[in-house]
């Protein structure tokens, strides 16, 4: 019995934007419901009292000073990108 | 039976801090596209977003000046969906642990009653870039240099009712987080916008299926979107349909919201706290800090005006709309030691002129102490009332200080009793059957002789003199 369907392994694929072949779904359903079963197997832990943890590292975010540090550089990113205009990075037309 | 209204507000507020939220590329308005960006703001692999101090700050502020929680320990979460002008794949936004939790603001309804709206939280979340959908060869332009701009999220209770408490709400909050300089709330600009969340209900029952109207970026928007969308919803449901949960658009030309995108998919934003930033630990000590810098808030400083200045609570609440009007207001009504004169002054002819030149008070050509001696030139009956409005248009085109406008226009007025009084004798001579008439009941042809006295005069005679003695010389 797994704990994902494959509805669910294609929808979490798209909302990723990976596509995974007709062939391969059983295959992702059945390792990423081993992955689930471990991470079930922690539910079963009281954790009354444990604050969450939001990040393994056992300290606390350093803050910056509110400076302008960066100067233009957009000729040097641009020269990477695969189409520019006018200052702008072309991309394929997306239509809300 | 009626249907109810619900609304809760999402409010976009830019933080007015020189640096992005992440990166050091600047935030300045209107630079060309993409020279604000800098790799952090790219999306580049490798790269680590780095705090902004003043961001955390200004979130506090304005959690401290409603009242809310401040979250101790607040993390920074990824909300992932794609978009191109999103080049991470994710925003880094907050999600569990906002830096603001549960605050209110009380916003005023037209009976005069007040109503407290909750503020179910405040978080920081970084801007995306700019989407351009012109023809660049059937392609998208992309400036990535809003990317990254700190923004705070003020997230409202379903606690409105109507599209004009979600206008008064909106309004408060605007002239709100200016006081506390911590947005410019410049809407042209998009630096203050909100998303409206708008359902209907017969009252009492549970809530409808919302809809959310996105990028609402001026008040006057605000309230016929909500109008409109009420107004759909409800005929959509008396004809036995169903409000489907959904983004849609205002569109201002057609006066209409349009349906955008299903939520469904893109809501499901699979948060996660974000691996490349710690929590930020806010203390006791440095909220203290942040609290004894706070100015004198609308509300305080509307009840101020009110008991000091004795105005009326809409004189009050336009004279504190913004905090640089207020002081205006003050150094005025100190200077004339008179408020209601003041008061007056401020939002007749002043307003007038500054909505002709759509300018804020901090922009005005008439300082405060110009006006001021203008006044005083009223009071001490030099100029009447509609001389000073030729004075202040002058005032405001640079033509000269107060006293050098009247002498070469000539506007001082005549307040000399004996002159008048000559005059009057004059008109009284020249028009004895009116006079006869006027005698003998016609109370009426006063406006006449008022009329022939102002013109007499140029209009410059003090006309609480000439009714004065006007009225001896003919009951005489």
């Amino acid at each position: 019995m797994s704990t994902i369907s494959e509805a669910e392994v294609q929808k979490v694929a798209h909302l990723a934007r990976l596509a995974i072949p007709a062939d391969k779904t059983a295959s992702y359903v059945s390792k990423l419901s081993n992955i689930l079963d471990l991470v079930a197997q922690l539910t079963a832990v009281n954790t009354t009292g444990v604050a969450p943890m939001a990040h393994p590292l056992d300290a606390v975010q350093r803050l910056r000073e509110d400076v302008v540090t960066e100067t233009n550089q957009r000729e040097a990113y641009q020269a990477v990108a695969p189409e520019v205009e006018d200052g702008l990075y072309l991309v394929p037309k997306v239509i809300e | 039976m009626e249907w109810e209204t619900v609304i809760g507000l999402e409010i976009h507020a830019q933080l007015a801090t020189n640096s992005k939220i992440f990166s050091g590329s600047s935030t300045a308005y209107g630079a060309e596209p993409n020279t604000q960006a800098s790799l952090v703001d790219l999306g580049m692999p490798g790269v680590l977003p780095v705090l902004n101090k003043k961001a955390v700050e200004m979130a506090i502020r304005f959690g401290l000046a409603i009242n809310a929680t401040i979250t101790p320990r607040s993390v920074f979460a990824r909300k992932n969906y794609f978009y191109p002008d999103l080049p991470k794949g994710y925003q880094i936004s907050q999600f569990e642990l906002p830096v603001v939790a549960q605050g209110y603001l009380d916003i005023e309804l037209d009976d005069g009653s007040s109503k407290r709206i909750g503020v179910t939280r405040a978080h920081l979340e970084e801007d995306a870039g700019k989407s351009l959908h012109e023809d660049f060869h059937g392609k998208t332009g992309i400036d990535l240099n809003r990317a990254g701009t700190p923004l705070l999220e003020i997230v409202s209770e379903p606690d409105l009712r109507s599209a004009k408490e979600a206008v008064a709400y909106m309004k408060k909050m605007h002239a709100l987080v200016r006081y506390l300089g911590v947005c410019d709330g410049n809407m042209q600009e998009g630096s203050f916008r909100c998303d409206a969340n708008v359902s209907v209900r017969k009252p009492g029952q549970p809530f409808g299926t919302r809809a959310e109207i996105k990028n609402l970026n001026s008040f006057r928007f605000i309230e016929r979107a909500i109008h409109y969308e009420v107004e759909r919803q409800i005929e959509l449901l008396e004809s036995g349909g169903k409000v489907i949960q959904e983004t849609r658009l205002y569109d201002p030309d057609q006066g209409e919201t349009r349906s955008m995108r299903s939520k469904e998919d893109a809501n499901d934003y699979r948060y996660f706290p974000d691996p490349d930033l710690l929590p930020v630990e806010i203390t006791a000590t440095e909220i203290e800090a942040i609290r004894a810098t706070l100015p004198e808030l609308p509300t305080a400083k509307k009840q101020r005006f009110m008991q000091t200045y004795h105005l009326g609570s809409y004189e009050a609440d336009a004279l504190t709309s913004s905090s640089e009007l207020g002081d205006y207001f003050e150094r005025v009504a100190q200077g004339t030691q008179d408020a209601k004169l003041a008061a007056n002054w401020l939002m007749g002819g002043l307003a007038a002129l500054l909505n002709k030149h759509e300018l804020e008070i901090s922009a005005a050509p008439v300082a405060a102490e110009t006006l001021t001696q203008l006044l005083n030139r009223i009071k001490d009956q030099t100029l009447s009332s509609t001389a000073a409005k030729d004075v202040l248009e002058a005032l405001w085109q640079g033509e000269g200080s107060v006293d050098a406008i009247i002498e070469a226009k000539g506007l001082k007025q005549i307040s000399d009793t004996s002159a008048i009084e000559a005059m009057l004798d004059e008109i009284i001579a020249n028009n004895p059957s009116q006079v006869a008439e006027y005698r003998s009941g016609k109370d009426k042809l006063f406006a006449f002789f008022v009329g022939q006295a102002m013109r007499a005069s140029k209009g410059k005679a003090n006309p609480s003199t000439v009714n004065d003695i006007l009225k001896q010389k003919l009951e005489g």
